[in-house]
């Protein structure tokens, strides 16, 4: 009778576990088991064990790609975050104006990288760039963002924090709207002022929302590449070029699958990290705080 | 001297008025209970007074200083809120020391009056939690002791019983009056529960439509209700109302009822206006008895038995709805003829327009 019931039960569940299986377990496996081969995109390959990953250890591109994409997710995740917060706590009101803006500010989160990369070369062109423009006005001589190496890797932030401003406002917005309005009363009655109700309110208030934006936008800019194939293909002289870029330019540039699917395991295992410690640390905080 | 006094308040939202033209003035030390049904403006009166609402016009004054132009936090006052307001990331310490910590009170001093209230309170063991951690009553107690080291000149309590349960209800109830002897503050409750306005207050203030109906204590209130509305609106069960005509000649009025019964009021006659009238009748007034002389004739439709107590509700012959009290061990049963004995002398009458009009010597 049971051992019936759970075939039965099994049965429904089949079609999504052969789905999943297929098309997210197979995959993932393969692209395990290409990591440990020497393939390219045409013929068999041939086992090499741990040969791609020790030449990933040994290869200083592979290794500036890190840097670079470490960095560019420090440039953008912290202010993104304040930015996108900032906005929320000026438009989680209810009048028109403050819809409006909410709309507007989202809308850029709508259109696809290709056409984010083509307003920003627009911008941030020297010669006919918008900030060109405004340098020349104001005496300056134009920056060249994008042929700069020490400049590519901050007009690559403003970029992806102009586009990624929508999402994280909108958590910060629902996480604002979680929060009772007796509460800021008997704030305003404890005669905390702006500052002491923001730090000491509204702050520990969207601090599950927070540890969410963090986390999800820290993964998703370790996986940076869009912006940085569309608006310099990697350059100047690969001060662009993400691990994202790496991986691409090594599978479908140079058809090396097995050293590109090791340098994907690689990145893989960084971004898992990374969110662990940061649900890690912030988990700890939040259970000793009472937070649930 | 008057501890707080209302002057003309006025407010309304959008076109809707909620208040017009409120005066009122709290003694030092006094509890006042704010009663009215919902939507009468009590807690529109009482946010006006903590700051959390501006009025429309009129002044607020406490203790000799305008205040209706200060924000919440200077006021001198300090609020219970209906669902506690406790900020759920802070310990039940935190929770008390932050208001006194923003207005700069000396650490030392923060420390012995949450350790004061604490123990008032019987909250010591809890110090360290959170909101999360405890039960209703406990936060209950928290949000009060919030208020209470501030040491206001006015406590201001938002419906303080209505998320406890019947039992922790009656209890917080008698502590609520007990901490109120304790305080140099008056207090200002509201509340829609007219037997927690009855047992905690010094005067109630009954609220409907807008405006202050009456302003008094529980007893006056009771036995002398200004107006309909508060003769209806006070007692449990409601008083029976019925329509009534002026008959016979002497000093007091005496009122028909649409049967035929005759009550003779302690109301003078020369006191009420010509029209229409109503006679208004607590169920104390309204005794079942042995049929006989001047006794109406009545048919029992529910008997409630209350123990101490039995409540009739009765049709008159007319079909004329009316409440009436037995003894404990009635015997009445639902579709019995009884005959109701009218105290007369503890009538109340209303006229056309609402206004109430009492016994000459009270």
């Amino acid at each position: 009778m049971t051992s019936e019931r759970e075939w039965r039960g099994l049965l429904f569940v089949a079609p999504f576990m052969l789905l999943y299986a297929l098309i997210l377990i197979f995959p993932l496996l393969r692209g395990l088991w290409l990591s440990l081969n020497q393939v390219d995109l045409f013929g068999d390959g041939h086992f090499v064990g741990a040969g791609n990953y020790v030449r990933l250890f040994h290869d200083p591109i592979f290794a500036t790609a890190l840097l670079n994409t470490f960095e560019v997710t420090l440039m953008i995740v912290p202010p993104l975050t304040a930015i996108a917060l900032a906005l929320a706590l000026a438009l989680n009101r209810a009048s028109r104006t403050a819809a409006l803006f909410r709309g507007i500010f989202f809308s850029s989160a709508v259109l696809s990288v290709t056409i984010v990369t083509l307003v920003w070369r627009f911008m941030l062109a020297p010669d006919a760039g918008l900030l060109g423009y405004v340098a020349r006005i104001v005496g300056a001589e134009p920056l060249a963002f994008l042929s700069d190496e020490d400049l590519v890797l901050p007009a690559l932030a403003i970029t992806t924090i102009w586009w990624s401003l929508g999402f994280p406002m909108l958590l910060f917005l629902a996480g604002l709207q979680q929060i009772p309005e007796d509460m800021y009363e008997a704030a305003a009655l404890d005669k905390a002022g702006r500052w002491a109700t923001f730090w000491r309110i509204t702050l520990p208030s969207l601090k599950r929302t927070l540890v969410l934006v963090v986390m999800l936008q820290t993964a998703a800019q370790l996986q940076l590449f869009g912006q940085a194939q569309l608006l310099t293909a990697g350059g100047p002289s690969g001060a662009s070029r993400t691990a994202v870029l790496f991986l691409f330019e090594t599978a479908f540039g140079r058809w090396e699958l097995g050293y590109a699917s090791a340098a994907a395991e690689v990145l893989f295992l960084i971004i898992l990290a990374v969110t662990l410690t940061q649900y890690w640390a912030t988990g700890r905080t939040t259970a000793a705080q009472g937070g649930r | 001297m008057a501890s707080l006094e209302l002057k003309d308040i006025g407010k309304s939202f959008g076109a809707t008025a909620v208040l017009e033209a409120v005066d009122l003035s709290v003694e030092a030390r006094e509890f006042v209970a704010f009663l009215g049904p919902s939507g009468s403006g009590k807690s529109t009166l009482l946010r006006i007074i903590a700051g959390l609402e501006r009025a429309d016009s009129g002044e607020v004054w406490l203790e000799g200083r305008r205040i209706d132009l200060l924000p919440p936090g200077d006021r001198g006052v300090a609020m219970v809120f209906q669902h506690y307001a406790l900020y759920p990331h802070m310990s039940v310490r935190e929770n008390m020391a932050f208001g006194l910590r923003n207005a700069r009170v000396p650490k030392d001093e923060i420390e012995r009056r949450v350790a004061d209230a604490a123990r008032v309170l019987e909250i010591e063991p809890l110090l360290e939690r959170k909101p999360a951690e405890m039960s209703g009553g406990q936060r209950q107690r928290v949000a009060i002791g919030r208020a209470l080291v501030k040491e206001p000149k006015l406590f201001l309590l938002d419906e303080p019983l209505s998320n406890l349960d019947a039992a922790l209800r009656l209890r917080t109830r008698v502590e609520l009056a007990q901490l109120k002897r304790r305080v140099d503050a008056a207090v200002i409750m509201v509340t829609h529960d007219q037997a927690e306005a009855m047992t905690l207050a010094d005067r109630i203030v009954v609220m409907n439509d807008r405006r202050i109906q009456q302003v008094g204590p529980p007893m006056e209130i009771y036995s002398q209700p200004a107006n309909l509305f508060v003769a209806q609106f006070v007692g449990s069960p409601t008083m029976t109302v019925a329509d009534a005509e002026l008959v016979g000649r002497g000093e007091h009025a005496a009122l028909k009822l649409g049967d035929g019964t005759v009550i003779e009021t302690a109301v003078r006659r020369d006191a009420l206006p010509p029209g229409a009238l109503r006679v208004g009748l607590r169920p104390e007034a309204v005794r079942v008895a042995t049929a006989g002389a001047g006794a109406a004739e009545a048919k029992a439709e529910l008997v409630e038995r209350l123990g101490e107590r039995t409540l009739v509700y009765a049709r008159l012959a007319d079909g004329e709805p009316i409440t009436a009290e037995d003894d404990g061990d009635s015997r009445v049963a639902i579709g019995d003829a009884i005959a109701l004995r009218i105290d007369g002398a503890s009538a109340h009458v209303f006229d056309a327009n609402g206004a109430a009009y009492h016994r000459s010597d009270s």
